[in-house]
């Protein structure tokens, strides 16, 4: 793999090499000529006043005969490389398929905790890049997607866990990262209603606090990135399935849907869940298995929980939403599996490592659960960037951790395809990497109790 | 919750068992090159369908066991012994 033409761009317009090798001239059809109504202070008193309808945030297309690239996955790592191939590349004639609707995958099913405390320096330059673009997200996308930066902190119960927490520390330090060790003390002060004693059956020592962390509004971010790219003239496709891509001489020539045949010489597989099995389509084999992850949320309640807490032990994450709702995720199942079904199995667990941190919440109840599919790679990091089948890009493997490193990506992602170079950002995630044996070191930090 | 048919302990909670996953032909150790090994190490066909896997029944018999499962519905059936 080629690494890099440099350091990608800090969110403005960072143009195009030119070197002849972009795919089209990309005009997008609708063009960008249909800003009539953005979302401010104003639109919304005006709303208010006349009571009239908002307009729908974007729009539906007929399915082009060709496109310049075919995003495969209407999830945020699909939409974010539609948007940044029209906004940083001036790439318009992209289309988004998505089999169901948009978002409806790991997208709408995560916990939308976001945090860029890793353990490798590529992985923390990499999701704190995306931190950062989550930061300026709202403005960007003209979208409130209520980015909450409210602080993380991820629970040492053993020796073990406590010496792996400094080392991340020093790592993110190194980086630029705001991380460090706090104890039971500092813990206390920052979570209420946490039981920090020493009687417990996992006493809490210590934890690592990466205040940078927090929540944002996952469906607004998706949402946000449908409503951006379409104004650049970029087609989203809803119930739009790809059942077969055409591959001639070792090079894409175009898709096969359920609404009919697309000429592209640029397929880029953005699922999650599906990977394996949109990848199957073109040849390519994956070092992926799909497990599910189960999550659940409770009745609102007053605020009271202002960080995110995550313990690796117990193997829990919990944070409180902005409607007061609490938010429990947990590792993923035990084994392989495309069923999205929860299990009651999972509901025990959680409950009984939940009280065990914070016993105060034994009355609460749970208004729901739910699944979500991850694709796990052998290294706990994803797969990002070409492969053998010239054209067909791939942006998988997002684990448990594929929501926080949405903008990254798709930034990444628009810059792979336009400038046909693989940026220095995503280097260490080449496919090629597992036949090489050179994997990323991550798994000590990519979620909880792996 | 889903039972998996132990062909020695019959049908049995999923919970006694540990996953030992999808059932892939070793290479030859005389003859393997090293991408073949890795190839064999990280790469799974990760298929949604019927799969051949292995198990291990930790809480039962201790033995590795093969059974086959539908990764969708998370339907299973025998499929002998695997070892």
């Amino acid at each position: 793999m080629s690494a890099g033409n440099g350091a990608i761009g800090n969110g403005s317009s960072n143009g195009h090499p030119g070197n002849g090798h972009r795919p089209g001239n990309g005009s997008g059809p609708a063009g960008r000529s249909t800003r009539t109504t953005g979302y401010s202070a104003f639109s919304l008193l005006r709303h208010g006043l006349t009571k009239s309808a908002w307009p729908r945030a974007w729009r539906e297309h007929d399915l082009q005969r060709s496109y310049d690239v075919v995003i495969v996955g209407g999830g945020i790592h699909g939409l974010a490389t539609a948007y940044y191939l029209a906004r940083n590349h001036g790439i318009h004639n992209v289309a988004v398929l998505d089999r169901a609707y948009l978002g409806g995958g790991g997208s709408g099913r995560n916990t939308a905790i976001l945090r860029s405390n890793y353990l490798t320096p590529e992985g923390v330059r990499f999701y704190d890049r995306s931190l950062e673009l989550y930061r300026h997200l709202a403005a960007d996308l003209n979208f409130n997607v209520m980015f909450s930066r409210r602080g993380h902190l991820t629970l040492a119960h053993n020796d073990a866990s406590l010496r792996t927490m400094r080392w991340r520390a020093e790592v993110n330090k190194l980086q630029g990262v705001d991380s460090e060790v706090i104890d039971p003390g500092q813990i206390a002060e920052l979570v209420p209603y946490l039981d920090t004693s020493d009687t417990v059956r996992y006493p809490i020592l210590g934890a690592l606090y990466h205040p940078p962390g927090g929540i944002v509004r996952h469906d607004a971010v998706v949402w946000g990135y449908a409503r951006a790219a379409d104004r650049l003239g970029v087609h989203l496709h809803q119930q739009t399935e790809v059942t077969g891509i055409d591959v001639v001489d070792g090079q894409v020539r175009g898709v096969r849907t359920n609404r009919g045949d697309i000429a592209t010489p640029i397929v880029v597989n953005c699922t999650a869940g599906w990977s394996t099995l949109v990848s199957d389509l073109a040849g390519v084999s994956m070092p992926v298995q799909t497990f599910p992850l189960q999550a659940a949320v409770t009745e609102p309640v007053r605020p009271f929980l202002d960080a995110v807490v995550v313990s690796g032990t117990l193997h829990v994450y919990v944070s409180q939403t902005d409607r007061g709702e609490l938010v429990f995720g947990a590792s993923v199942d035990p084994f392989t599996s495309y069923s999205m079904r929860g299990s009651l199995d999972f509901v025990e667990g959680l409950a009984a490592h939940v009280l065990e941190l914070m016993p105060a919440l034994s009355k609460m109840r749970l208004l729901r659960q739910w699944s979500g599919l991850c694709d796990m790679t052998p290294d706990y990091s994803p797969i990002m960037g070409t492969t053998p089948v010239e054209g067909f890009y791939v942006d998988v493997g997002w684990g448990t951790y594929g929501f926080k490193a949405g903008p990254v990506s798709g930034e990444a992602m628009a810059e792979a395809i336009a400038t046909r170079a693989t940026p220095e950002i995503i280097a260490a995630f080449g496919l090629d990497r597992f036949g090489r044996g050179d994997l990323v070191g991550e798994k000590g930090a990519a979620a909880v109790g792996h | 919750m889903i039972q998996l048919p132990c062909p020695w302990c019959g049908p049995r909670n999923v919970a006694e068992f540990r996953y030992a996953g999808e059932a892939t032909a070793r290479p030859d150790p005389r003859t393997a090159e090293p991408q073949q090994w890795r190839q064999y190490l990280y790469h799974r066909r990760n298929a949604c369908g019927w799969v051949q896997e292995n198990w291990y029944h930790s809480a039962g018999c201790r033995k590795y066991i093969r059974l086959e499962r539908e990764t969708l519905t998370n339907q299973t059936r025998p499929a002998g012994a695997a070892r």
